[in-house]
This record gives structure tokens, C-alpha cells and sequence, in this order.
């Protein structure tokens, strides 16, 4: 397990822990009520900088490197009935953006989502979750077939935004995602967004315009990323936690200004500490959004999801 | 010719008693090209001499595109709130309030209603000196409505684009209006309505990503700067040498994303002859 600069007391808590029960294993001293104490401690520990956190340390969980990613969810959530699709029968097969199909419970869902990375080399492989054009036009390709066959359309948002390439200019990046966001506004079936990690700006909502949009507790989603709005606004890189401040991204702040739906709670630690129990919440919260939309007709789906969109925005007159 | 020579060195004029051209008198291409202002309004604002299409705002281009200049405003009294509070080494309502004192805008798009050749024509056209043309909640709402005005009485839709990209006071609100106004386009379409998306310089980050890109057609002036990441972020991401004529109008035509590029004074012909054509109806000029 690695750790974050502010997780070190829970580090160091840990590492007693082991070691008195090593101790205990190992010697004939009873150490029962000395590592209960520390187990106490940590408890305690653990719920007092996760009831605390900053915009900025959410952020920095967010990225965590052992953070479940989209792979993870989806593996979890329909086993081996997942079926993999690949190319946007144009260019060729991002690898940043993955996507197919699967089942969850007795219901098959078209999934879709920005894939990272767990170690340097499948880092590299996925581009850091940042997609080009192709991986957009592959998603939309997608959706258009889940709408065809009327299957009801997850997506797993995790990316720090649209790769910034030459070959993706080229290829017409924002024309992709204006693309995916146009059609997405009245693509015919359910759609459910989950934010599993990282948000930023129109590399997350190319896959991110749904009749639900959910948040687990410790992601981001805005229109920059901190660090970018830091050395924008104020020309400096050191200014990423004000910035993080500044642009109210967080599930909470999200949910104030209406542009999510629901938060997600993650097990104490974040959703890395307990995975099972995380996949366990994403699968229910899944089929109760799928569960609330699945009646609609198509045209009450899509006009219900365009008067949501119409309402966002604040401005006076 | 020892009369020639300056006695004392340097200059030695006070700035005070520096003798000013008055602002606006002429203007300067990027190639040096020295114009008069009247002639260059005349001229569609485009520099004579190299073709240099002059960056010109909402003001200038209804005046380009409605009969006589004639045209009706639409919703110009939506403004910005500060719906986050948000300050960096400004606080948000003080930009705008800057902003709006120099400028005498109220935010970066205006829209509005006019005849072209005759026929009602709708426009929304963005300005880039109101906080770099950025796109929050304002600019979506007005180019919604501005859509909704065409849906409403059945009138063709241009927006033309010149815009930084997503307001980032406005955070994740501003990155939603990507969606509130693509849906909007989406009704459009379904109402089979044309919508002409006029990219100009500089059309980059979220307006390229939501409706620039988005037009029945997408055309461009000459030269225009068109791209969803700038030119600088670019190079630094991927440490690769860009090409001259990188996010040009021209690279993006070339590249399949833009129909046509036209010089301003064809503007009005070549919106109008498109609308002409895709409608069937005879053609105006």
C-alpha cells in the first residue's frame, strides 16, 4: 500500500500495528490489549483526517496509485461476461479509452470509460487515461450500437483530461468530443456516469452527459485541472491549492451546484482501502439508476435529460 | 554634414510633450501593413495590402452580415453572477466589472435578430475582449435562447465563434454550458434548421469542443486560429516540433474539419448562398 503526505500518521499507526502483533506471534508476552489500543488509535486516527479532507487532498486521493480503475469496476461488476470491443473502425484502437459489453445482475450495459495504468509500462500503454480522438469516436460507435439494440449505456469517467497532441489537432479532438456531447444529449437509452477518479474538463464529459451522474466522495470533476488553473490564473505551479479551492470541485461542492446527481460515499480510506466493498456500492447504485429510468419512453428519457443540461448555468437577468 | 548630427544624444522630448497619433487612426498589420481606420472598416476590416483579417467583435460583424446594420438585439441584459466566489490575484466580480467598463459589454457573446439579403437571419457573436471571449454560464444560456429564437420561428442560426475557451470563475458551470448549448443544437437539428458555425480568430478549448464544431457546416476566415489545446500546451506535452501552419483555418481544412474558409467581404454572400441552397428556395443577393 502506498501512501499519501497526509496519510503518514495512518503509516505509522500501521507499522506499530504489525509490529506488536509480530511480538506477539513471536514472543510469550501478551501484547491483546496493547495492539487493541493502537487498532483504537488507528481507528480514530484514520476517521479524523478522512472527516477533514481538503479539496486539494481529494484530488490527490483521486490519483492515488491504488485507486481502482475502470478495468477494475468493470471486471467486478459483470465477471467474465465482459466482451471487449475495440477500434472506432476509423483510425485505429485507443487504448486510453475502453469499452463493451457486459452484465450486471440479469441487465446487459454497453460500458464505457477512460482506462489508467498501475504500473510505468501499462501507464505508458493507456496514455495516462488521456484519449485522442479515435478513443471518443470508439465510445460514441459504442453507444450508437447499445441504442440500436435499446441496452442501456455506463460510463466510468477517470481522466486528467483530452491528450493535448499534435496527431489529436490534427485528427479534430474537440470536434470528437462536441461530437459525443451532442450526441449524447439524445442518445435514446439510460445513461448512467460514474466519476470514479479524475474529472477534467471536456476530456470527461466527452463520456460524461447522463440521466445520472454520480460522484464517488473522493474525486474530482471541473473545468481544469488545479494545477493548469494554477498556472494560469495565478502563473505559478504552487498555487494548486487555492486553486483546488477556488474552482469548488469537489462531490460536495458538485452536488450543491446541481451538476451531479448523487454522492457516492467511499469506505473509510478511500475506495482503495476496501475495493470489494466500493464495487459493491458502484454495482447497486448502478441498477437503482438504471431501475428509475428504464420505463421511460425514449422520447420522455431524452427530453427529461435535455431540460436538466438546458437548467445549468447561473446568471442574473 | 556636420548639420546633420544630433547635438545631444538619445531623446529628449519629456513624455509629456510627446506628440500622440490618436488611438484609432490607424492600424498596424502583423506584417507592418500601415492602414487608415476608415478605410480598413470600409474594407470588411481587412488589411488591403496582405489580406490580414482584422480580430473585429460583435459589433463590426453585425454590421458585416444584417441589411443596413439593422438587427434586434437579443436578451442583452443577462450578466454573470459569481456563483462560486471565486478569486485568484483578482476576485471574479471585480474582472467583470473591469471588464464591462472597458469594453461596454455585458459579457462575451452577443446575440441577435436581423434580415440578411431579406431574410431573418439569427446570430450570436461572441467577443473576445470581454475576458478572452470565455464561455460561462451567460454565453450558454444567450446562445440557447438564441437557438431557441430560431427554433421558435423557424430561422437559420449562425454563431460565430472567438473565444479562449470555458470560464474558468465559472469552474465546472462554465464546462456544463458545453452540453446545455450542444443539447440546444441537437434540437435544431432534429427541427431541421441550419446552423452555420463561424470559427474565427481565436476559436480554442470549449467552444471548439461543444457547438464551433458543430454546424451544419463549419467555415473560417483566412488565418484564423482554430484548436481544442493551444499551440503551447501542445508543444510542451508532447515536446514535438509543430508545423508552421499548425490550428490554422487552413491546417483544419486540410485535415476534414472545416467546409470552406472565405474572406470577409464573401462572408454574407456565402452564408446566405449556403442557406439558399440546403433550403431549395431561389437564391438572394
Amino acid at each position: 500500500m502506498e501512501y499519501l503526505e497526509f496519510e503518514q500518521p495512518i503509516k505509522e499507526l500501521e507499522e506499530q500495528l504489525q509490529k506488536c502483533s509480530l511480538i506477539g506471534e513471536e514472543s510469550d508476552v501478551d501484547v491483546t490489549n496493547t495492539c487493541k489500543q493502537i487498532e483504537k488509535k488507528l481507528k480514530e486516527t484514520k476517521k479524523e483526517i478522512y472527516k477533514n479532507l481538503t479539496p486539494w487532498q481529494r484530488v490527490q486521493l483521486s490519483r492515488h496509485p491504488n485507486r481502482p480503475y475502470t478495468l477494475d469496476y468493470i471486471k467486478a461488476l459483470c465477471g467474465d461476461t465482459f466482451l471487449e470491443l475495440h477500434g472506432d473502425r476509423n483510425v485505429k484502437d485507443d487504448k486510453a479509452m475502453i469499452g463493451g459489453l457486459g452484465k450486471i445482475g440479469d441487465q446487459s450495459f454497453m460500458l464505457i470509460g477512460q482506462q489508467k495504468g498501475y504500473n510505468t509500462k501499462t501507464r505508458q500503454y493507456r496514455n495516462f487515461g488521456m484519449a485522442n480522438p479515435e478513443g471518443y469516436r470508439k465510445a460514441l460507435r459504442l453507444m450508437k450500437s447499445a441504442e440500436k439494440f435499446g441496452i442501456p449505456v455506463v460510463c466510468f469517467i477517470d481522466t486528467p483530461g483530452a491528450y493535448p497532441g499534435l496527431e489529436a489537432e490534427e485528427r479534430g479532438q474537440g470536434e470528437a468530443i462536441a461530437r459525443n456531447i451532442l450526441e449524447m444529449t439524445r442518445l435514446k437509452v439510460p445513461i448512467t456516469v460514474v466519476i470514479i477518479g479524475e474529472g477534467a474538463s471536456g476530456g470527461a464529459l466527452g463520456i460524461g452527459v447522463g440521466d445520472k451522474v454520480l460522484m464517488l466522495e473522493n474525486t474530482w470533476y471541473s473545468v481544469i485541472s488545479p494545477e493548469s488553473c494554477s498556472s494560469i490564473l495565478w502563473r505559478s505551479w504552487e498555487f494548486k491549492e487555492q486553486a483546488a479551492e477556488a474552482l469548488k470541485l469537489t462531490a460536495k461542492d458538485m452536488k450543491k451546484q446541481k451538476i451531479i446527481d448523487e454522492i457516492v460515499k467511499e469506505p473509510l480510506g478511500g475506495a482503495h482501502s476496501d475495493r470489494e466493498a466500493t464495487f459493491s456500492t458502484i454495482k447497486e447504485e448502478i441498477l437503482k439508476a438504471y431501475n428509475e429510468f428504464k420505463n421511460l419512453s425514449p422520447k420522455d428519457l431524452v427530453e427529461k435529460r435535455m431540460d436538466k443540461y438546458s437548467n445549468m448555468g447561473v446568471f442574473k437577468g | 554634414m556636420a548639420w546633420f548630427k544630433r547635438k545631444e544624444k538619445g531623446i529628449q522630448t519629456a513624455t509629456e510633450n510627446k506628440k500622440d497619433v490618436p488611438k484609432g487612426l490607424w492600424y498596424k498589420s502583423p506584417t507592418g501593413k500601415i492602414i487608415d481606420a476608415d478605410e480598413l472598416a470600409k474594407n470588411f476590416y481587412v488589411s488591403p495590402e496582405d489580406d490580414y483579417h482584422v480580430r473585429i467583435g460583435s459589433n463590426e460583424y453585425f454590421s458585416i452580415l444584417f441589411d443596413e446594420g439593422k438587427y434586434k438585439e437579443l436578451d442583452k441584459n443577462l450578466t454573470s453572477k459569481d456563483p462560486l466566489g471565486f478569486e485568484d490575484t483578482k476576485k471574479y466580480v471585480d474582472r467583470l466589472k473591469d471588464a464591462e467598463a472597458k469594453t461596454g459589454l455585458k459579457d462575451a457573446v452577443r446575440t441577435a435578430v436581423g434580415k440578411s439579403f431579406g431574410k431573418d437571419l439569427v446570430i450570436a457573436a461572441m467577443d473576445f475582449k470581454f475576458i478572452g471571449g470565455s464561455m460561462g454560464s451567460v454565453v450558454g444560456e444567450k446562445i440557447a435562447r438564441a437557438a431557441d429564437y430560431s427554433l421558435k420561428n423557424n430561422v437559420p442560426l449562425v454563431i460565430i465563434s472567438k473565444s479562449g475557451g470555458a470560464r474558468m470563475m465559472e469552474a465546472a458551470l462554465s464546462l456544463m454550458q458545453l452540453a446545455k448549448t450542444s443539447a440546444k443544437l441537437a434540437q435544431l437539428a432534429e427541427a431541421k434548421i441550419p446552423y452555420i458555425s463561424l470559427c474565427t480568430d481565436p476559436t480554442t478549448g470549449g467552444t471548439t469542443a461543444s457547438f464551433a464544431m458543430l454546424g451544419d457546416i463549419n467555415i473560417s476566415e483566412p488565418g484564423a486560429l482554430i484548436g481544442f489545446a493551444g499551440p503551447r500546451v501542445v508543444r510542451d506535452t508532447t515536446g514535438q516540433e509543430l508545423p508552421e501552419d499548425f490550428q490554422t483555418a487552413e491546417f483544419l481544412k486540410e485535415h476534414g474539419f472545416l467546409d470552406f474558409i472565405t474572406h470577409r467581404k464573401e462572408l454574407k454572400k456565402n452564408i446566405n448562398l449556403y442557406i439558399d441552397l440546403i433550403l431549395n428556395q431561389a437564391i438572394r443577393n
